[in-house]
């Protein structure tokens, strides 16, 4: 057995699951492209790259961009987290787009002829939801906002009490108590699953930098 | 676990930074995916059996299943609100996956780039499993959604695409999950739910590095909790099935799906009238003329024995004469929308197999004068034509069809996919 693994490099259960999951493929596989394989192939592989190669890539710059832009502004605003306000209704209005492009965009489709209903409303609809999710949003962070809030100015929440401080670092990691000194590379300062939890770790986001 | 001494960029771990990121919030996500996916393949297989593919190749959308026809059974008529329910959850639950599939793929990216790509034949093998999953999933989702929109960019028909691209879809799955699931467990037991929840975004702390290849090794300050991340797929869940399940529900909650292709009240001739309930092929799409469907129509009812009598000529006016029998059914379409019930009027089909001179028919073909197009004739079973229920209906919720409802005739059989209650029926024939 000890061969195997090592020639295999898993056990011999792994390679039934796969010879069963390469059959079941082969089989499905060749049905599905049958007929236009090389378009077929095209969707396919559009489907495993579309998220990790063109969904990611956009989101992460947004994301980047707006923390960037934001960064350098006045000196007086208080310093609740907002990112997250902006974030949230934008990713919900964006999923929604990513599903219903082809109604609110009206793409000629035999929608309007098989069902005698109109492309016209849908815009409209993505549009209002977007914007009732934007207001509730900004609802939400005037709240957060008003004076005498208790999370404002705080890079979180209220404190926790002790009894709510539940993740310690030993519990929540077993295998980093085991060796709590290791020699880590980077980041360069104590690791911070190394600290005490009744102060975050990280800086302040109105710290200058 | 060591940052591996990949080329720098992705394939080092020190380049990815959420602190959040790690395989206790993957394996979260993977256990709702777990639970969710199961109830997407047995209602898509459903779906399948209901439309009787066995019966007849008319009624096989993909003829060359073979073995993964395995489970085929022959569709009962109740109770006869299933194919709505089923198919309801199918479209909806897939729409409300659609969050969870995008977080569930965020959590994983740094995957995709792992270092050294292939490490052995058991993990070029998984990972070529993964290209199944991954893309499976794609490719499912992508059909389904862009089908329900009637909208048909993809290279073949739907039923072959959405049909084996799930098996393909699913022989990856079974994979990914006998080789993670140990490790999900690992994962889920290394952190107390019940706490992560309590854990706001200042007490947030990332996975230990050694906790799996997924944490991070060099995190960046964190922007929002676990619990928020959760919170955020969950909404966006919500937001999406709450925008779409109305056009299942029906009734009022119609009005609630502002986001699903179904949601509109009925424009046209059908407005505000008795006929107010959605349709899928319009009279106008089918191509079917007042001519065709006026006094001149009859109906064909016969059998497929060659040495039996010639096929009876019905008029409208001797359908009416028949005995009428009436039957409160929805319609439940394949892409997920269906209608409340509604009253139906008409002539029982075991009537008119009686008739065509066949007591216990095995199955009949209903023809439609709708000359092309998918659908325009179907097979029904012989414990779907004996059901009480099941009509030939010439009038519903107390007037005459409408021209979009499949005037002069339609079949209405409880429990049956809409596409197989065939509209502006021309001919019936029995086989006993």
């Amino acid at each position: 057995m000890r061969w195997f693994k090592r020639w295999y490099g898993a056990n011999p259960l792994h390679l039934l699951a796969m010879f069963g999951c390469v059959t079941l493929t082969g089989y499905a596989g060749g049905a599905l492209l049958q007929v236009k394989p090389v378009e077929v192939l095209i969707w396919f592989i559009a489907a495993v790259v579309g998220h990790d190669l063109v969904l990611f890539p956009l989101y992460v710059l947004a994301d980047r961009s707006v923390t960037t832009v934001f960064r350098h502004r006045p000196p007086n605003l208080p310093a609740v987290p907002w990112i997250n306000y902006l974030r949230v209704p934008t990713a919900l209005s964006g999923m929604l787009l990513l599903i219903w492009f082809p109604l609110i965009f009206r793409i000629p489709s035999h929608f309007p002829r098989t069902t005698d209903l109109s492309l016209n409303p849908y815009l409209g609809h993505w549009l209002a939801v977007t914007g009732v999710l934007f207001l509730l949003s900004a609802a939400a962070f005037a709240v957060r906002l008003r004076p005498g809030h208790r999370g404002r100015g705080t890079a979180g929440h209220r404190r926790p009490t002790a009894s709510q401080m539940v993740i310690p670092p030993e519990r929540a990691a077993p295998a980093a108590q085991a060796q709590p000194a290791r020699p880590w590379p980077e980041p360069p300062s104590r690791p911070p699953w190394t600290e005490p939890t009744d102060h975050p770790p990280w800086p302040d986001a109105r710290r200058p930098r | 676990m060591k940052d591996p001494s990949g080329p720098p960029g992705p394939s080092r771990r020190s380049f990815w930074r959420s602190p959040i990121r790690g395989p206790w919030l993957t394996s979260v996500l993977g256990l709702l995916l777990l639970l969710s996916i199961p109830v997407m393949f047995a209602t898509g297989l459903l779906s399948y059996a209901a439309y009787n593919p066995d019966l007849s190749p008319l009624n096989d959308t993909t003829p060359d299943k073979g073995p993964l026809g395995f489970y085929l059974f022959s569709w009962p008529t109740h109770p006869y609100w299933l194919y709505r329910l089923t198919q309801g959850v199918h479209v909806t639950l897939g729409l409300a996956l659609v969050p969870i599939v995008l977080f569930k793929m965020w959590s994983v990216l740094p995957k995709l780039f792992e270092w050294p790509p292939l490490r052995s034949f058991a993990h070029a093998l998984e990972r070529l499993s993964l290209f199944l999953v991954v893309g499976g999933a794609g490719f499912e989702f992508a059909t389904g959604i862009l089908n329900i929109q009637t909208w048909y960019p993809f290279p073949a028909s739907f039923y072959t695409l959405h049909f084996y691209g799930a098996w393909v879809f699913i022989a990856g799955l079974v994979v990914h999950v006998t080789v993670k699931f140990p490790v999900m467990i690992r994962a889920l037991r290394s952190r107390g739910f019940i706490a992560e929840m309590r854990t706001n975004l200042a007490h947030t702390r990332p996975e230990p590095p050694d906790a799996g290849y997924l944490a991070p090794v060099a995190p960046a300050a964190p922007t929002i909790s676990r619990r928020g991340v959760l919170a955020f797929a969950g909404a966006g869940s919500a937001l999406v099935a709450l925008l779409s399940v109305g056009q299942s529900l029906g009734g009022v909650f119609r009005q609630t799906a502002l986001l699903a292709p179904h949601d509109q009240p009925v424009t046209g001739a059908d407005a505000g009238t008795v006929g107010d309930f959605q349709v899928n092929n319009t009279a106008r799409n089918a191509r079917i003329s007042v001519v065709e469907t006026g006094e001149k129509w009859r109906l064909s009812v016969g059998t497929d024995d060659q040495g039996g009598q010639a096929p009876a000529l019905l008029s409208r006016a001797d359908l009416l004469r028949m005995e009428q029998h009436t039957a409160s059914l929805p319609i439940a379409c394949v892409e997920g929308w269906s209608t409340d019930n509604q009253t139906w009027t008409g002539v029982r089909l075991r009537d008119l197999a009686a008739l065509s001179g066949v007591a216990s028919p095995s199955s009949v073909l209903v023809r439609s004068l709708q000359a092309s197009g998918g659908f325009n004739r179907a097979v029904l079973s012989g414990t779907q034509i004996m059901d009480p229920d099941s009509l030939l209906a010439l009038r519903v919720n107390g007037a005459d069809l409408s021209l979009d409802h499949g005037y002069p005739a339609r079949v209405i059989v409880p429990n049956n996919p809409g596409v197989h209650n065939t509209k502006w029926v021309s001919s019936l024939t029995f086989r006993s």
